[in-house]
């Protein structure tokens, strides 16, 4: 039995969503994310820039030896997500099967939610934009659901009824707790494209609120290689903040 | 000027962008006292954070308009959600990149600029005012459909108020921190427009105090000053001060008008 946990996993998933990504601004979204982000960069994808949180980009994401490379505060940020230089990993209160995302309010009623969220935020500029994927720590039909409250961040169908000025919506993919999904059907639709070790296919079903397509045969999800775990637990996260994110048995 | 002079400037329906973002360098000393006036039925215009929150909490809000509404280390800021799970106050919900393009808009004096951000997303069904434009340079020599983009429209401001680190008399102001965020288009967008800070200084003082593309917000854009040492509140004002975590806190709890300690 390996001894990598489900985290390290969700680990090495996210960061693979910026391999070739280039010369762009990473953006994550929660604490895994953000340590896979900083996993990319130091291995496979050493052209990101990455954010401390403000307006500041700093070359090293070990902290060690960093050096400020870049300053680009909101009112730039804007020019680049509009120029498309940035692939973001959001995280969904909902998301649908064309991976529309809600991050605004939960409830039929937009005048009187049943809970106000944060609001659309960027999602839709992002969304219609630059690459985005995302990242649910918690896969459960309470996300996955048929149909979003509030179209936040624009899925597949949106963007196509947007037309040409939608041309550059890419979701690339979603990574949860469970598996690993990307949006390569005819209809662009949602499709399971491996699972995590030691999941079943029955399990992500049973999470999601909806069809989901590649259920016949999925890959399993790489783990991270030893030198991506090296880094993850002694360099990037010794305090093992992804386990509140993605707990392991027994830990909690 | 002081504070309360600014708030005999402002009157109930008046439309008011509030600079910052979510819960850094927010005007908090100018938005308590509004909050503790007579004031009513305000549109608040905002990246939002506690400024929101507190308006909405002591009934000044009319409608809010907005991209999000966070403390940041806070996720959400309960003030605001009461607000709205009570369908208390109207609200105008943008992207936040819009956002910045409807005051660049009214800073112009532009009817609206064109964007991509919200096209596809339910901003454009909750907001049926909003409409779009088709590009009027397309030949469709290309073959290609032209392009259909959101026609964001200017939101005009009647006040601006924003917080800076160092003003002098005149209102040529500095900003000390890692960003500006949108408050020198508040000023633009709006007929009049009051900047407290955390100390006045001569003329002189300024460059020293910065690099020269710190002075961002200068006298053309600014109709009174306001000395309001830790005028941001708990919210961050960095380098003179961060956020008050434990202030936060309170506020977030129910403490509304909670010192700050500075």
């Amino acid at each position: 039995m390996s001894d990598v946990t489900r985290a390290e996993v969700c680990v090495a998933a996210c960061a693979e969503v910026w391999r070739d990504a280039g010369e762009v601004i990473a953006s994550p979204m929660g604490l895994v994310p953000a340590i896979a982000a900083r996993l990319a960069k130091l291995t496979f994808a050493p052209g990101l820039l990455l954010c401390d949180g403000d307006a500041d980009y700093f070359t090293d994401p070990t902290g060690a030896a960093a050096h400020l490379e870049a300053h680009i505060p909101y009112r730039q940020l804007f020019d680049q997500v509009w120029h498309g230089s940035r692939h973001v990993m959001m995280g969904a209160s909902q998301l649908d099967k064309f991976g529309n995302q809600n991050i605004s309010a939960i409830g039929a009623d937009f005048a009187r939610p049943k809970a106000q969220l944060i609001g659309v935020r960027g999602a839709p500029g992002n969304t219609v934009n630059h690459p985005t994927s995302y990242w649910i720590a918690n896969h459960s039909p309470k996300v996955f659901v048929e149909k979003v409250d509030v179209v936040s961040g624009i899925g597949y169908d949106r963007a196509r009824a947007a037309g040409r000025a939608a041309r550059f919506h890419h979701l690339h993919r979603v990574v949860t707790n469970l598996a690993v999904f990307d949006f390569a059907t005819p209809d662009q639709r949602m499709r399971l494209r491996s699972l995590h070790p030691g999941i079943t296919v029955d399990e992500v079903v049973a999470a999601t609120g909806f069809v989901l397509a590649g259920t016949d045969n999925p890959a399993v999800t790489l783990e991270p290689d030893a030198e991506a775990l090296r880094l993850i637990r002694e360099v990037l996260d010794p305090k093992e903040t992804r386990e509140r994110e993605v707990p392991s048995a027994g830990k909690s | 000027m002081s504070v309360d002079d600014v708030v005999a400037e402002l009157r109930d329906g008046m439309t008011v962008g509030i600079g910052g973002w979510g819960s850094r360098r927010k005007p908090m000393a100018l938005v308590t006292a509004i909050a503790k006036s007579s004031l009513k039925d305000l549109t608040v215009v905002s990246y939002g954070g506690p400024d929101v929150g507190m308006l909405c909490a002591t009934g000044k809000v009319r409608k809010a308009v907005y991209g999000f509404v966070s403390l940041d280390s806070i996720a959400l800021d309960p003030h605001f959600r009461k607000a709205r799970q009570a369908g208390e106050i109207e609200v105008s919900e943008f992207d936040e990149g819009a956002l910045q393009w409807g005051l660049y808009a009214a800073a112009l004096r532009l009817p609206f600029l064109p964007t991509r951000a919200g096209l596809g997303s339910d901003v454009m069904s909750l907001n049926p005012e909003l409409k779009t434009v088709t590009s009027p340079y397309h030949d469709g020599e290309d073959g290609e459909d032209a392009e259909e983009l959101l026609a964001m429209p200017a939101i005009h401001l009647d006040v601006a108020l924003v917080h800076m680190n160092r003003a002098d008399r005149y209102g040529n102001t500095q900003y000390l921190g890692p960003d500006i965020y949108f408050d020198d288009l508040y000023c633009l967008a709006a007929d009049k427009r009051y900047v407290s800070c955390e100390r006045v200084v001569e003329t002189s003082e300024l460059a020293a105090g910065g690099p020269p593309q710190s002075l961002k917000i200068n006298r053309m854009m600014v109709d009174g000053v306001i000395e309001a040492p830790g005028g941001a509140g708990f919210t961050s004002c960095v380098p003179d001060y961060g956020r008050d975590e434990a202030a936060q806190k309170a506020y977030a709890g129910g403490d509304l008008f909670v010192e700050a300690s500075r």
